[in-house]
């Protein structure tokens, strides 16, 4: 049973009556890249942990496909991911036990996915001395080993520098082209040209546009969007 | 991972206990008192005893009361302790199959050399007692239903004292070690087997003041467990050694031990 | 005791230290050994129990942390005396024939160690937790899997909750004194023995075995320590 198309109407998340998402609705299908802009307190975050099934909307409808609970093969990256004290292996492994894998078996498929994200070397070292590149790169292989069919990735290259956060791109192309829905935010809009196949523009806790990339950055159909291509919009800003 | 190595902390930890309690197979345990145990007197005997017969005898030092206590329970083989009384009513009420007399020593009562209260000129040990109490002089009782504690209050009984509530009357509760402890601390007196006595080495300014009336006798019988109640007891191992205190080897054993020159424990043979 | 006592005290302990002698060595032994499965023991139910306590969502939750957490300090006496009733012949474990053995001595330090375990444990994975749960909930982990995780990840904070329990098991002497009976090459340990001692008046005596006592814990620590903390160096 597929989970696409994922289907959002009216929804509103409200926690101790401070209105975050107020009425978002929206569609995703079921491939390629999608990106979500929008200033700092737009609910980005907020967004990825409700389709993550991580909270609950306070109103309004979701789907996933047919479901109403967030099915299994959904995975996520944090901004700021948290590894195990213990070796990088393991810590690849990781998110195979709720699947049930057996541990020799376990540790093998991580060994296969380091290869990929190109930590193999470091699979003996603690996790927790990794850099930030390796350290997102490794919370990428953890997630990708798990085979989700919809990957959310929170500001994934957030805080890296340019050659940490271009090979954590490379790894983001290549989970696509393998088929996983891939949800993200970014604030860094070169990073959404060269990664989106469209982006949903958020604002207030709404969507404003979702549209193909290359229409987002040529014909802004909002003035807030406009804005903050060009960089006027402050982050912090209230509408 | 951490957890093999736990668990092989476990399995070797089980095996070394499991053969540490199988090392004592023919044993009986012996609820008696700290009066013998502190004087060294089973130190000496019961090897004699384990080499003669291959038993070993495990024993628990408590008070007169609570190794009596423990053998109403069935936690015990047989018990060697001294409260005549209260060792025939043990008998009487079905919990002890029998009792023997083993040996006696004799209490004697310790205090500070000064002798605030002349017990040193007492006539007899009634008298030592009186001369306590008229002079409010402290003293430390065991407080622990003890054979010696019992001892004390039947004779503060037959002078007609009540001690109990005294400023000067301190119930310690404890062992007679502990007990010794507290009154060579305080400056005080109380009432003590010989063979403790002999034993401890915390003295300061204690020393015997009086001693020798034939009231002082303290007779220790050795009882054996009603195995009829108690089922589990080890009724031919127990008498094995409740025989052999009162035969003549175990009574030369008793007499040959010997603190500081002095014999301790006289058989009742 | 004089000053002079103490120093005699110290002189007697180094000597009995030195000399290895058989006696205290068979002792210190037991204690190790008595002590050392009651910590393994209470190690497999404490630090479950404390992980459960952290990350568990059930009412009576904060209860049972409450009273982990009191049970701490659960006089060892009372637990000797518990446990004495519950082995002795006329008891409801009285055929097992437990009382005054090694075994005994172990189950009332097991009660002993649990509750102090558990509430460390308790303490060290909440921290835990709190860092790792939404990671642990967008990988869908159940309860069960986040508790093995989570004590696994701790393992090294955790040697504090072992450290504690061992110091505890080693050091009390209500329980062990009660259950198992100071039996002489049975259930005789150090702080039995220094109780013997102590009421044998022989001072410099239990002294200079509390010393041995408090060096074997000491050394105790020292090992756990070093391997703590080059585990650590190496994952932290």
């Amino acid at each position: 049973m597929s989970m696409f198309p994922i289907s959002a109407s009216d929804l509103r998340f409200v926690p101790n009556g401070h209105a975050v998402l107020q009425g978002l609705d929206l569609t995703l299908g079921g491939e390629g890249i999608s990106v979500v802009l929008g200033p700092n307190g737009a609910g980005k975050s907020v967004l990825l942990r409700i389709l993550c099934g991580l909270l609950v909307p306070s109103g309004g409808q979701l789907r996933w496909g047919v479901q109403q609970d967030c099915p299994a093969g959904v995975a996520m990256v944090f901004q700021q991911p948290i590894m195990l004290r213990a070796a990088v292996i393991e810590n690849a492994a990781l998110g195979l036990i709720p699947l049930g894998v057996g541990r020799a078996e376990r540790q093998a498929s991580a060994w296969a996915m380091l290869e990929r994200v190109g930590l193999a070397d470091r699979a003996k070292d603690s996790a927790r001395q990794l850099s930030g590149g390796e350290r997102q790169r490794l919370a990428l292989a953890r997630a990708w080993l798990t085979r989700p069919r919809l990957l959310l990735l929170d500001e994934p290259t957030a805080s890296l520098d340019p050659s940490g956060a271009e090979m954590v791109e490379r790894i983001i192309r290549e989970i696509r082209t393998e088929g996983c829905k891939i949800v993200m935010t970014t604030h860094n809009l070169g990073q959404a040209t060269r990664l989106a196949d469209d982006v949903v523009f958020m604002a207030n806790g709404r969507v404003r546009e979702h549209v193909p990339v290359g229409e987002f950055f040529r014909r802004p159909a909002s003035e807030e969007a406009r804005l903050f291509i060009q960089g006027e919009l402050p982050w912090q800003m209230a509408f | 991972m951490a957890n093999g190595i736990l668990k092989r902390l476990f399995v070797a930890s089980a095996f070394s206990l499991a053969a540490l309690g199988a090392v004592a197979a023919d044993s009986i345990t012996l609820a008696s008192t700290t009066s013998t145990e502190q004087s060294g007197l089973f130190g000496h005997i019961l090897p004699i005893f384990e080499k003669k017969t291959g038993i070993t005898v495990k024993v628990v030092a408590l008070g007169t009361g609570q190794a009596l206590d423990v053998g109403r329970r069935g936690d015990a083989d047989a018990l060697l302790v001294h409260d005549r009384a209260k060792e025939d009513a043990f008998v009487a009420e079905g919990y002890g199959a029998y009792r023997k007399n083993v040996m006696y020593n004799d209490f004697v009562m310790v205090g500070p050399t000064d002798d605030p209260a002349a017990i040193k000129s007492a006539s007899d040990a009634g008298d030592a007692f009186k001369k306590i109490a008229s002079s409010a002089a402290t003293f430390v009782s065991r407080g622990d239903r003890s054979g010696t504690h019992s001892a004390e209050q039947r004779f503060w009984k037959s002078v007609d004292v009540t001690p109990s509530g005294r400023d000067w009357y301190k119930e310690a509760g404890a062992g007679m070690g502990p007990t010794l402890n507290m009154a060579a601390g305080m400056g005080a007196y109380t009432l003590t087997d010989r063979g403790t006595w002999a034993n401890f080495k915390n003295r300061q300014g204690l020393a015997i003041l009086y001693s020798g009336d034939a009231k002082l006798f303290n007779p220790y019988g050795a009882i054996l467990v009603n195995p009829e109640r108690h089922p589990h007891v080890k009724k031919a191992l127990a008498e094995t050694f409740i025989d052999w205190l009162t035969s003549d080897e175990g009574a030369a054993a008793i007499a040959s031990y010997k603190l500081g020159g002095e014999q301790l424990f006289f058989p009742m043979k | 005791m004089s000053i002079g006592g103490i120093g005699a005290a110290f002189s007697e302990a180094l000597s009995l230290i030195a000399a290895f002698d058989h006696q205290v060595l068979e002792i210190a032994l037991l204690s190790l050994q008595v002590s050392g499965l009651a910590v393994a023991i209470g190690l497999l139910i404490g630090l479950p129990a404390g992980a459960c306590l952290a990350v568990g969502r059930f009412p009576g939750k904060q209860t049972l942390a409450i009273v982990a957490n009191g049970f701490m300090g659960l006089p060892s006496v009372v637990v000797g005396v518990v446990v004495y009733l519950l082995l002795s012949r006329s008891g409801p474990f009285g055929e097992l024939g437990l009382l005054y053995t090694p075994t005994a001595m172990v189950i009332a330090q097991v009660v002993l160690v649990v509750p102090l375990m558990a509430a460390i444990s308790r303490q060290v994975v909440e921290d835990a937790w709190r860092e790792y749960a939404e990671e642990f909930a967008a990988m869908r982990f159940n309860w069960r899997q986040s508790v093995r995780t989570l004590l696994y990840d701790c393992r090294y904070s955790l040697f504090v909750a072992v450290l504690a329990g061992l110091g505890r098991a080693m050091s009390e002497v209500g329980a062990v004194m009660i259950v198992g009976g100071n039996i002489d090459r049975s259930t005789r340990v150090m702080t039995t023995s220094i109780a013997l001692e102590t009421s044998k008046g022989d001072l410099p005596l239990a002294i200079a075995l509390g010393l041995v006592l408090i060096a074997l814990i000491l050394l105790l620590n020292g090992l756990a320590f070093s391997v703590r903390n080059w585990a650590m160096r190496r994952f932290d």
